[in-house]
């Protein structure tokens, strides 16, 4: 793989790790008795195992300019098994974590397994690591095939790639030992988001350097999203990540904004999170991948148009639904709420463009379990999106806040929307890469949809029971006036929909195992490129 | 449509595409949050709310680091059951120097924006080390290793100095002393103990919180819970305090 770096590439991928090391080093060296040390050892060791590898192949050949009429699949590849692993490793955590809350003593009294750390990992992991890995590598690909060109260069995407789990690995076992600004989905400290920052942004221009080389006049639709995701990610984390260090030997900080202030930058992050990384990235996975294995065009040109500006605009005004009857203004709250049910047009053109470019290959959503992943997973989205709609109206939100209808609601997204088009994407990407005819075996891939799909439902309808009784019995009066179930009460009541959360999750989390079984067995042995060409040799850089 | 025709030519130019995102995507942002830090009325101003004292500050780091935000809030809403089970609703003031706020999203437990001097020392360091001591059924995780775990204090005064620059109104002598008011707020007989009442008023808590005589994070959590709620006591007269600016 790393053959395939031109003698400048490879030059410049040592400079670049040796710098990693001596980053890593520093942050050792001044972090002593801080967690940060860890965190610089880290980067170290990932340096020096690059600079070891880049090194080994420094005096090789340099690699045939053929290369150039073919893509570059390498760095998708690593991408989908990282996200694989990831995927398997922060389902784990889910499982765990959601066992906690039956069983609170399964800790083994340790401090970096209690509830309040596994839990980003959980999510971090899930969302960043197993979402973000899967967006990066489909969108190299997507970005390949709609421009018809092979990527602008070879070591970015490593950077990117590289670079991003650096970030992810950072958060996530910074948690464990209890590094945290605590801020919901940007957990991570402050030098791991100035480094996000650095990735983010080799990545957009990448992105912008590959469609400058299409030899397609247009830009397909599934590239405004990836670029509505890189954009405006960057965006919300570099206003919400703003914060002062306590020192730059310690990996302590406080942010920027406080009280009142500090909750509405959040939310209108962290909504924006959910909007931008979890949905528009993933639409550009499914206006790309659904089409080319429905074998049909996509519905509607214009209805795409409108979804996507939609989207795009109404998004970052419904943050303050997370906040309703609080301290926050009241006029916010207002337009949270009623830019959240305007959402719902524009959602739901996405989901009814997916839904009717299947009209007519209904067939294969019947016999193709791959195909069927991104069926369900345009189904829930719609569900969810009428979901988090219904739920933004201020008297509904009265009932369902602080309760476990918001997790409900977020995993019918997560599993039923993220994952399930994220499967679908990959089952469909990795036979033509790795240059399989198909999946290792087809079988599995049914196994996997029927346990994703019986575990997200399980899960989804327990916790809808949960959330609704909990909201039900906080407010509820008994005939002297007085509120009838202590807090106590409704804890109580959550155990049996707890238990039924561990199931479904166990049955989800088996489905991602059979998937990643499958995977391993189509992609080892023979190495095969993929079949398809871009569409002009690029010149050689 | 011209509307049409006009994306038909956006779609060939990457740039363009950018600006557009760009453009569309900061008018939310723009109108709802630039106005919150200039609108006098976002924040009542209350005149006796006080910051956190270096003991009480550990402890919310504390809580940080071990998560118990995740399923505590800190945000009771303008709803009558609310009110009833947690007490008065809560005040924006009342957060204006949590960098960051602690309001929180899900209540797997009760909230506790006003959990101060509702148990004793003992019941928290009880239920802290065990939960299903006190609450046999309770599903909160056990922190018994607080107990043990001696409190850094030390550069209690770089983070007091951090929040200064932010905009808590922190004074020189505060950061100066950090490291011994936290010992004397634990340790009410030491020579420091005047300087805490000094610095952070008469109403500060002084207690052996943990119960020991070695100052262990114990005593900064339990510090820290026991003032939630009491920074200030403008919601519980609130038309007397509040001060219209
Ligand atoms: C898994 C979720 C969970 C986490 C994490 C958690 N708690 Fe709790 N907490 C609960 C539950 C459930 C209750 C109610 C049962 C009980 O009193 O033990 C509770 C009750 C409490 C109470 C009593 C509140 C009252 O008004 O009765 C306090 C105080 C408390 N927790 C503090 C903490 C602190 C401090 C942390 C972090 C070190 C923490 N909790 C972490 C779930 C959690
Ligand atoms: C094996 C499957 C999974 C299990 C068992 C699981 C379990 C859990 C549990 C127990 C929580 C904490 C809920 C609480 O605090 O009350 C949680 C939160 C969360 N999970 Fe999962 N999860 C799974 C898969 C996923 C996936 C695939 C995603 C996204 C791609 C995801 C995204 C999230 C998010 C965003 C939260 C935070 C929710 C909130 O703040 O309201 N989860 N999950």
């Amino acid at each position: 793989m790393i053959a395939q770096l031109t003698r400048t590439e490879r030059n410049v991928a040592m400079t670049l790790a040796a710098l990693l090391a001596l980053l890593g080093l520093t942050m050792a060296a001044v972090g002593n008795h801080d967690p940060m040390a860890v965190h610089g050892f880290m980067a170290l060791a990932l340096g020096l195992v690059l600079v070891f590898a880049v090194g080994g192949v420094l005096e090789e050949p340099t690699p045939s300019p053929a290369r150039l009429l073919q893509y570059y699949d390498d760095p998708i590849k690593v991408g989908i098994v990282l996200a694989m692993i990831w995927g398997v490793f922060a389902m784990a955590i889910g499982l765990w974590v959601a066992a906690l809350m039956v069983w609170p003593d399964a800790t083994f009294g340790q401090a970096w397994s209690s509830y309040g750390r596994l839990r980003p990992v959980h999510t971090t992991g899930v969302v960043f690591a197993f979402g973000g890995n899967a967006l990066i590598a489909t969108s190299f690909h997507v970005m390949q095939r709609t421009c018809r060109a092979r990527l602008a260069d070879q070591l970015s995407p490593w950077f990117v790639l590289i670079g991003y789990n650096l970030f992810c690995l950072w958060a996530v076992s910074g948690y464990f030992m209890g590094i945290t600004q605590s801020k919901e989905y940007a957990e991570p400290e402050w030098y791991a988001d100035i480094w996000l920052v650095i990735v983010w942004v080799a990545y957009l221009v990448l992105y912008l350097r590959t469609l400058k080389r299409r030899a397609e006049p247009h830009i397909y639709v599934a590239n405004w999203y990836y670029l509505a995701f890189i954009v405006v990610v960057a965006m919300l984390h570099i206003v919400n990540a703003a914060a002062l260090p306590v020192s730059w030997t310690g990996a302590k900080s406080y942010p920027a904004f406080s009280g009142v202030q500090d909750a509405m930058v959040q939310w209108w992050y962290g909504h924006n999170a959910v909007a931008f990384f979890m949905t528009s990235g993933f639409l550009g996975m499914l206006y790309y991948y659904l089409p080319v294995r429905a074998q049909r065009p996509i519905f509607s040109y214009r209805l795409s148009i409108l979804s996507f500006w939609g989207i795009t605009f109404f998004y970052l005004w419904v943050g303050s639904h997370h906040l309703h009857y609080t301290a926050l203004p009241h006029w916010v709250q207002t337009l949270g709420m009623t830019f959240s049910v305007m959402l719902l047009v524009p959602s739901w053109a996405s989901a009814g463009n997916a839904l009717l470019t299947l009209n007519g290959a209904w067939h294969r959503v019947r016999d193709d379990a791959t195909l069927r992943f991104m069926f369900v997973a345009a189904v829930f989205y719609g569900l969810s999106t009428f979901e988090g709609s219904f739920l933004a109206i201020r008297p509904v939100n009265a009932l369902s806040h602080y309760t476990d209808w918001t997790v409900g609601h977020v995993h019918s997204g997560a599993l039923g929307w993220l994952a399930m088009v994220t499967f679908g994407a990959f089952y469909s990407v990795i036979p033509q890469i790795w240059g399989r005819p198909a999946m290792y075996s087809p079988k599995l891939v049914e196994w996997h949809f029927w346990l994703a799909l019986t575990g997200l439902l399980t899960y989804v309808f327990a916790l809808w029971n949960a959330g609704i009784t909990q909201g039900l019995m906080w407010r509820t009066y008994n005939d002297a006036g007085t509120l009838n179930y202590s807090f106590i009460d409704s804890m109580e009541a959550m155990r049996p929909y707890y238990i039924a959360r561990v199931v479904g999750g166990s049955l989800f989390l088996a489905g991602i195992c059979v998937g990643a079984v499958n995977i391993w067995l189509t992609v080892r042995g023979a190495r095969n490129a993929a079949a398809d060409r871009p569409l002009s040799p690029q010149p050689a850089e | 449509m011209a509307l049409f025709k006009a994306h038909y030519n956006l779609e060939k130019n990457s740039i363009a595409l950018v600006i557009g995102i760009i453009l569309a995507a900061s008018v939310g942002g723009i109108v709802e949050i630039a106005p919150l830090f200039t609108i006098d009325e976002t924040v009542e101003t209350l005149p006796d709310m006080r910051v956190y004292t270096p003991l009480e500050l550990a402890g919310r780091n504390i809580y940080i680091r071990e998560g118990c935000y995740a399923c505590h809030s800190q945000m009771i809403r303008t709803l009558r059951d609310e009110v009833e089970r947690y007490g008065p609703y809560s005040l924006a003031a009342e957060s204006q120097y949590d960098h960051p706020m602690l309001w929180g999203s899900k209540r797997t437990g009760p909230d506790i924006a006003r959990l101060g001097g509702k148990y004793s020392d003992d019941w928290h360091v009880a239920h802290l080390i065990n939960p299903r001591a006190v609450v046999p059924t309770s599903i909160m995780p056990a922190y018994p290793w607080l107990a043990t775990a001696p409190l850094a204090v030390d550069d209690l005064g770089a983070h007091l100095a951090a929040l200064r620059t932010l905009g808590v109104p922190y004074t020189d002598e505060m950061i100066a002393n950090a490291p011994r008011d936290a010992e004397a707020q634990a340790n009410p007989d030491s020579a420091g103990a005047a300087g805490v009442t000094e610095r952070y008023g008469e109403a500060t808590t002084l207690r052996r919180f943990s119960g020991t005589p070695r100052l262990t994070e114990m005593d900064a959590v339990v510090a820290y819970l026991q003032v939630l709620g009491q920074l200030t006591q403008a919601p519980y007269a609130p038309d007397a305090m509040l001060e219209q600016p």
